[in-house]
């Protein structure tokens, strides 16, 4: 099971997410963003960080990359694609996910650990957690206010006390299909009991176990 | 030409930056203020001579990738 790990100019969070993966016994390679051809990977991460440096809105320059068209074919096939943090801004951004990211409501960026809880366990993110699991995992963002006037997102995640202003408390969004999903907070950096928390193990492995071979 | 091009958030989008400088201006004295949004303008210039094949082609830009259509809409002046 392939995992690609998208790397845009900007993007910092490559390498735990390659991280995590791999000690979850996960096979993640990391795939510069001009790559044209995502055949062979099963599924793909899209990391955080400042994809092309956050210019004009977050995730707009990064949803032309090359590579996105790749990512768009892989979630039309029904293959999970996963955007973490600024990766979930760059699936709304290119209508991967409904809504958008903006300014956390009180003007914060905002780095500490949150307390989460899974409501939809039906999610390429959420399929190892029980329904009404609580995670603890930071949280690193500043646009992180999740909206959704077309009010079809899922939610499968949401904040125990929302702390960035997100419509329905949504933490991590996916599609109808569940198959891409969004996250804010970042499961990687809770990914082992040395990193303060290993909660986010469980989307992870949620994650890996929804791969199919491609 | 030289076009400008303004973006504006939907009313119904929060603004948490303009709530914010509307509240700093109140705690100034300046307590008239009813309603305050920061927008974005973009100053562009296109080769061409024909004003409203400018302005279409800037208009295609802005649906494309200037503006998000989930949060904002788009106004655009070709100054000539």
């Amino acid at each position: 099971m392939r995992v690609a790990v998208v790397v845009f100019p900007g993007t910092n969070c490559e390498l735990d997410v390659a991280h995590a993966l791999t000690s979850l016994g996960g096979e993640a390679e990391l795939v510069w963003h001009r790559e044209t051809d995502l055949s062979g990977f099963d599924g793909a991460v899209l990391p955080g960080g400042f994809a092309h440096g956050d210019y004009l809105r977050t995730g707009a320059i990064a949803r032309f990359s090359p590579v996105m068209s790749e990512v768009g074919r892989m979630a039309a096939e029904g293959r999970p694609v996963l955007g973490i943090c600024n990766g979930f801004q760059v699936l709304c951004e290119s209508g991967l996910l409904p809504g958008a990211l903006i300014a956390n409501r009180d003007l914060a960026f905002i780095c500490r650990f949150v307390d989460l809880e899974v409501v939809d366990t039906g999610t390429i993110l959420t399929g190892a957690a029980e329904p009404g699991q609580r995670i603890r995992i930071p949280l690193n963002s500043y646009e992180g206010n999740w909206v959704d006037p077309s009010r079809t997102g899922r939610i499968a995640v949401r904040y125990v006390d929302n702390p960035n202003g997100s419509q329905g408390s949504a933490a991590a969004v996916s599609n109808r299909e569940g198959n891409v999903v969004g996250i804010m907070p970042h499961p990687e950096r809770g990914s082992d009991e040395l990193l303060g928390s290993a909660d986010g193990l469980v989307l992870l492995e949620g994650f890996l176990r929804s791969l199919v071979p491609a | 030409m030289k076009v400008t091009v303004e973006i504006t958030r939907r009313p119904e989008i929060a603004d948490p930056q303009g709530t914010t400088i509307q509240r700093a201006l109140s705690d100034l004295g300046h307590t008239g203020v009813v309603s305050l949004r920061v927008d974005r303008v973009i100053h562009l210039e296109v080769n061409g001579d024909d004003p409203e094949r400018v302005k279409e082609e800037v208009e295609a830009m802005c649906r494309q990738v200037l503006a998000n259509p989930v949060l904002e809409d788009f106004t655009v002046e070709v100054l000539g």
